[in-house]
Parts: structure tokens; C-alpha cells; sequence
């Protein structure tokens, strides 16, 4: 039964992949309907950012001292001074165990 | 003009960086599958079959808490339901691929890779080949999350908990979207998600993941026709 979901669920998700790819063709896309699509970025991973950072493991909030907000805070501003993605990745987590492990 | 192998190796660099959260994520995910009581090889399996980070926890997590089958696909589909907007912007790029290509190429969007790709894609429209970068991407991220997982199955949690590495997924997709933060219709987008994601965080069937960024996207469009006016 187990085996079954999860070859379903992988048909759906191969599907969620393909679909767009296959069908679209260049005509069904108008200008204006491109340039919404160019802040699908910015429109999809802060959903994911902003739960990962501000609610907690049972999906709570977090506290406004909880050492994740400094994380994140470092790493947006060494992010976008540095454009680099280790350094950015590195900053927020070193900042992070600054403050559990040694503070 | 970049040939397929230069291109194909620019997308493994390009993505690489990611790898600091995909491996300890995927460790976390294996070991999470077997902790929770399930075969290994069926944790294992989902990594080949539904090859979807975050998704394939919440599978588990919901059967070994007593929710149908029902329940735990619809999910799946649900969080997984932003590669629809992957591929509708991936399209432009791939349109001239053979549709075995498309096919082929598609197991492989993941978000990181489509982040990077896109990056790539937008910079290089008119180059050849440019769907090897995707490749590049994809394989990569196939490769290091088959590893990942297969590690975290067989070896356990050897990532120490007290370390919080889960803290390094929304660190790697804040290091994605952080350039645009320098544009301030893209910070408006992102803070439209980032709201609506804590508002709708506990609607049924994680469909916080899709419901934020479609309101985003609907405030993107909305400050677009207002610009025009």
C-alpha cells in the first residue's frame, strides 16, 4: 500500500516537472504573462525562507532573541554585499552557533 | 560559443554551493525515514521516485502519524505543485528541445537548479546548448541527494541535532533570492510570500507552499499594469 502512494505521489510530482515543459509552447506566452513569470523566484522562495526562519519546529513563532533571526540577518547582509552563495550560507550558520554554543 | 561540456560543468559550479544544506538536509531525510519506523528501502526508493526534498519527510510523517494514503499523496502533489511555475519559466528556454529531451530534462527541476539555471539562462538566451546548464544542475543535485539520503538511511542521524542544520535550507534559497533584494518591486513580491507564507502556514495539506506564491505573483502583476499606468 506504502509502495503504491509513493509511486503515485512520484507520478504526480513528475508530473508537476513536466507538464509546463511539454505543453507550453512560445505563442501561449505573452509579454505580460513573462513578466510576472520573471518574479516567480522571489514569489516562491520566501515561502519557503520565512516559515524555515520565523516558526519553530511546531510551527510556531519564534521569540524576537531566538539566535535564527541573527542568523538570517548576517546572512542577508553578507549575501548581498559578497553575492556569494558559501559565503552567505556559512555567515548564517556560523552566526547561528556563535550565538548557541558560545554566547 | 561554450561548448555542451563547458556549459553542462557550468551548471555543476553554479549549483554546487548548495550542496552545505542539500547534503545535511538529505542526511536528515534518510535518517528521519528510518527513525520513523519505515523499510529503508522504501525511504531509499522515494529519493529515485519522487525526488523532492522537503515533500518526501512530509510523506512519511503523515503516514507514521495515522493520515490516509489519501492524504499523504495529495500532499506531496501539493507542495511539489510549484515546479508548474518552474517549468512555465524553464519553457522559453527549452521550447526547441525534442519533446524526449523535455521529457528526460524534466525529472530533473529541482528549485536550486532551476534558481541557478534560470540565472544562467536569462543571462545567455541566445547561446547554443543552454539546456546542458540545467543538466549540470539537475545531475548534480540528483547525484549528491541519492548519496545523502542513502547515507542517512544506512548511517543514522550522524548530523548532531544541537548543530540546527535544517537552519541551512532557508539559508541557501535567502543566498538565491538576496541579489534581487536591490530591486524594490521584487522586495514587495518576496514580502507578499514571505507574510502570506506565516499567515497560511497551517492551511490544510501544506498548501501554504502554493497558495503564497500565487498571491505573490498576483501582486507582481498587480505592480506591473500599475508601472504601465
Amino acid at each position: 500500500m506504502t509502495w503504491l502512494s509513493i509511486t503515485i505521489a512520484g507520478m504526480i510530482t513528475y508530473l508537476t516537472r513536466m507538464t509546463m515543459i511539454t505543453l507550453i509552447s512560445r505563442d501561449m506566452l505573452n509579454g505580460r504573462i513573462k513578466q510576472v513569470l520573471s518574479y516567480v523566484a522571489s514569489a516562491v522562495f520566501p515561502a519557503i525562507i520565512f516559515p524555515g526562519v520565523f516558526l519553530n519546529d511546531y510551527g510556531n513563532f519564534i521569540e524576537i532573541n531566538d539566535p535564527k533571526l541573527f542568523g538570517a540577518a548576517i546572512a542577508i547582509i553578507v549575501g548581498f554585499f559578497s553575492k556569494n552563495v558559501i559565503a552567505t550560507i556559512l555567515s548564517g550558520l556560523i552566526s547561528y552557533w556563535i550565538i548557541i554554543f558560545v554566547l | 560559443m561554450l561548448s555542451k561540456n563547458k556549459i553542462f560543468k557550468r551548471g555543476i559550479l553554479d549549483v554546487a554551493p548548495h550542496m552545505l544544506s542539500v547534503i545535511p538536509f538529505g542526511i536528515i531525510c534518510g535518517a528521519i525515514g528510518v527513525e520513523l519506523g519505515f523499510n529503508p528501502y522504501l525511504v531509499y526508493a522515494m529519493s529515485l521516485i519522487i525526488f523532492g526534498g522537503a515533500s518526501q519527510i512530509v510523506f512519511l510523517q503523515l503516514l507514521s502519524g495515522g493520515a490516509s494514503a489519501l492524504i499523504a499523496v495529495t500532499s506531496v502533489g501539493v507542495i511539489n505543485s510549484r515546479h508548474l511555475l518552474y517549468g512555465a519559466v524553464l519553457s522559453e528556454y527549452l521550447e526547441k528541445l525534442s519533446i524526449l529531451k523535455k521529457l528526460i530534462i524534466s525529472y530533473f527541476v529541482v528549485d536550486q537548479g532551476f534558481a541557478e539555471s534560470n540565472k544562467y539562462f536569462k543571462k545567455n538566451k541566445n547561446q547554443k546548448h543552454i539546456h546542458y546548464h540545467l543538466l549540470g544542475t539537475g545531475i548534480t543535485l540528483w547525484v549528491c541527494w541519492q548519496i545523502s539520503t542513502l547515507t542517512g538511511i544506512v548511517l543514522g542521524s550522524i548530523v548532531p541535532p544541537e548543530l540546527g542544520l535544517k537552519f541551512a535550507i532557508p539559508l541557501t534559497f535567502i543566498a538565491i533570492v538576496v541579489s534581487d533584494l536591490k530591486k524594490i518591486d521584487h522586495v514587495v513580491v518576496m514580502l507578499v510570500s514571505g507574510i502570506s507564507s506565516l499567515i497560511f502556514f497551517d492551511a490544510p495539506l501544506k498548501s501554504y507552499i502554493i497558495i503564497s506564491p500565487i498571491i505573490a505573483l498576483i501582486a507582481a502583476s498587480i505592480l506591473l499594469w500599475r508601472k504601465k499606468l
